[in-house]
């Protein structure tokens, strides 16, 4: 599994598609400030961000919806904003399916190539391929209106994949099913892309859909990007405090450098960073009961006192007050707490970020 | 309280409406039944009935010869107001250009312009080019008053069509024409059978800008005007109810269409390819 994404972050491993300082603004509205991104062969990349962070539109211009006002896209050595998305080797999978109601499911997945005036005989047995890939092929001669969510889902992605694009756009594709079949399509998604091995950039709001599913993730903020790393290292080593918050939980420790110390409200530890005021991120799995008296070397220790415990099966989620100072933290479950305590966590997991 | 007044109500708003009904439609039933009687339309209430003036109606060549021509300047106008009023409506749902405002309001004027002023200056226009009035005229000019109900139609099914579909259609590598004809105009079927039944309707009943425009041929219409200036018989009569007959039906199937008030199979019937 791990080789996957080792792989496709191989930086020899060559290049799809590449933006560069991409701009886009409709009338006054700055939507994307400088863009620049590439996407390796192969690659699941996601392009995740709140809503009307700029995620959508950078899609809709690789798929050549709209025209970015400055930069270029590039893929396979060819500038592809030029081109018009008729001519793109990009398919896009839409948010709300956009199947074609007035056809049936055979004639909307053999949609792409009939256009193209492919072979009938050639047509036939790539739809017959693409429904089968999507476990759809019973379905064949409904109409879409008969279909649930996630069959319609089924039946985008094989309309899509049947023209064997070399980029798969996939616009929040799964935000429309319930929680269930979401976690099932995910499988199903990860699945196919590395069956396939169609490089996937995929939208969400969803973090731990992004997490689960990315090799690497883009976090989109005000249309810029905020960070673009894999899901663990940008979950180990958020840049900023922004994207420690949106990725994962964690506690922001703001405080100060001084003389080789850092300090948070009540909680110190020797730190050789730059001096000055400074934002640490603190994952609360990282926050730890101490267990024995002595402070072991590169760890630091902080007295506080139990306000809430939320229990959650394998673990549970303590909220903790160190003078004044709220902090989460996350322990294996172990039966109800209360009082004072003595936490420890190491130093190494404090991350600083910016603001 | 309310309820004890609304009893008093009742009984008289049910007349009154029950009256209005009858001068409206009264009339109409008086002319289908004259037509089946056998002493003309003289005599109340008619004693014998008869099919004969159907007979001799079915055998009149001058009148059919004016409902081919009223079917002829239909169909015509139906295709040129719906190609002229689906380019109207193309442009009014997503061209943006200087004056769009003024452009919508100019397509939809015919829509509430009386027939006398467009009969009027069209055949003042033709007059000026020189053109000479025949059924070409009068298909001319119903063609591009109507364009208006055109527009009107199929631009309200454009709003309801969603636009994500052309864009799959050209994501799928259908190019802009394409997209058009696979995608487009099949998700506007309905509305163009709407408008269409409606424009035929509206295209075989007129009169008045027919009346500037026409030659020597006839449409049913004048023609059955013209024979009413010679006296009435149940003939006219008889041709009236068959005229009612159709549009009821064709206004029936414009307003289901419309309404998507078809059954499940029909509707996939008139969806199909």
């Amino acid at each position: 599994m791990s080789s996957v994404a080792a792989n496709s972050l191989d930086p020899a491993s060559a290049v799809l598609l590449e933006v560069r300082g991409v701009a886009k603004r409709f009338g006054t509205r700055e939507v994307l400030r400088n863009i620049s991104l590439t996407i390796a062969e192969g690659e699941f990349l996601t392009l995740l961000g709140e809503s009307g962070s700029g995620k959508t539109t950078l899609l809709r211009l690789v798929a050549g919806f709209e025209e970015p006002t400055a930069g270029e896209i590039w893929m396979s050595g060819v500038r592809l904003d030029l081109l018009p998305p008729y001519q793109r080797r990009v398919n896009t999978v839409f948010q709300n399916y956009a199947l074609f109601p007035h056809l049936s499911v055979r004639e909307n997945v053999a949609y792409g190539l009939r256009v193209k005036k492919t072979a009938a005989t050639e047509i036939d047995g790539r739809v017959d391929e693409a429904l089968r890939m999507v476990k759809m092929q019973e379905f064949a001669a409904s109409r879409p209106s008969k279909l649930s969510g996630g069959q319609q889902q089924r039946v985008a992605l094989a309309r899509a994949l049947v023209n064997r694009p070399l980029l798969l756009l996939l616009d929040e594709p799964l935000s429309a099913l319930d929680a269930n079949l979401r976690k099932q399509m995910q499988s199903e998604l990860k699945a196919l892309q590395r069956e396939m091995g169609i490089t996937f950039l995929f939208v969400t709001h969803d973090q731990e859909e992004a997490m689960a599913l990315s090799d690497r993730i883009a976090l989109v903020r005000d249309g810029a990007l905020e960070q673009v790393a894999t899901a663990r290292e940008i979950y180990a080593h958020p840049a900023t405090a922004y994207t420690a918050r949106f990725i994962g939980q964690t506690n922001l420790l703001r405080g100060e450098i001084l003389d080789g110390m850092a300090r948070c409200g009540a909680i110190e530890w020797p730190s050789d960073d730059p001096g000055g005021a400074a934002i640490f991120s603190l994952r609360p799995e990282a926050i730890r009961l101490a267990s024995d008296a002595v402070a072991l070397p590169g760890t630091a220790r902080f007295r506080a006192a139990l306000q809430q415990q939320f229990f959650s099966g394998a673990s549970e989620l303590l909220e903790v007050n160190c003078s004044g100072q709220l902090l989460r933290v996350r322990i294996s479950a172990r039966g109800p707490l209360s009082g004072e305590h003595e936490f420890v966590f190491s130093t190494a997991d404090a991350v600083r970020v910016q603001e | 309280m309310s309820g004890h007044c609304r009893n008093r109500r009742g009984p008289l708003l049910l007349v009154y409406a029950a009256l209005v009904f009858v001068f409206i439609y009264l009339p109409v039933i008086v002319l289908i039944l004259y037509s089946f009687n056998r002493d003309g339309v003289g005599g109340f209430p008619p004693r014998h009935l008869t099919l004969a003036w159907y007979r001799q109606l079915f055998a009149d060549a001058p009148l059919w010869d004016a409902v081919a021509n009223s079917l002829k300047v239909a169909a015509g106008s139906v295709t040129l107001s719906l190609t002229l009023g689906l380019l109207a409506a193309l442009a009014l749902d997503r061209a943006s250009f200087p004056g769009k405002a003024l452009f919508r309001r100019l397509v939809l004027l015919p829509l509430i312009l009386p027939g006398i002023i467009t009969g009027l200056s069209l055949l003042m226009f033709f007059v000026f080019v020189g053109a000479q009035l025949s059924l070409f005229t009068v298909f001319l000019g119903h063609g591009t008053a109507l364009i208006s109900v055109a527009t009107t139609e199929l631009f309200a099914g454009l709003q309801k069509m969603d636009r994500a579909q052309e864009e799959a259609s050209l994501d799928l590598g259908a190019t802009p024409w394409q997209t058009f004809w696979r995608v487009t105009v099949p998700n506007l079927k309905l509305s163009l059978i709407a408008a269409g039944l409606l424009i035929f309707t509206l295209s075989m009943d007129e009169i008045a800008v027919t009346f500037f425009l026409t030659g020597r041929d006839n449409t049913l219409p004048l023609e059955i005007w013209g024979r009413l200036r010679r006296g009435i018989t149940p003939e006219i009569n008889a041709v009236s109810a068959l005229i009612l007959a159709v549009s009821v039906a064709l206004i029936v199937i414009w307003y289901r269409v419309r309404t998507r008030g078809l059954g499940a199979d029909a509707r996939e019937l008139l969806e199909r390819p």
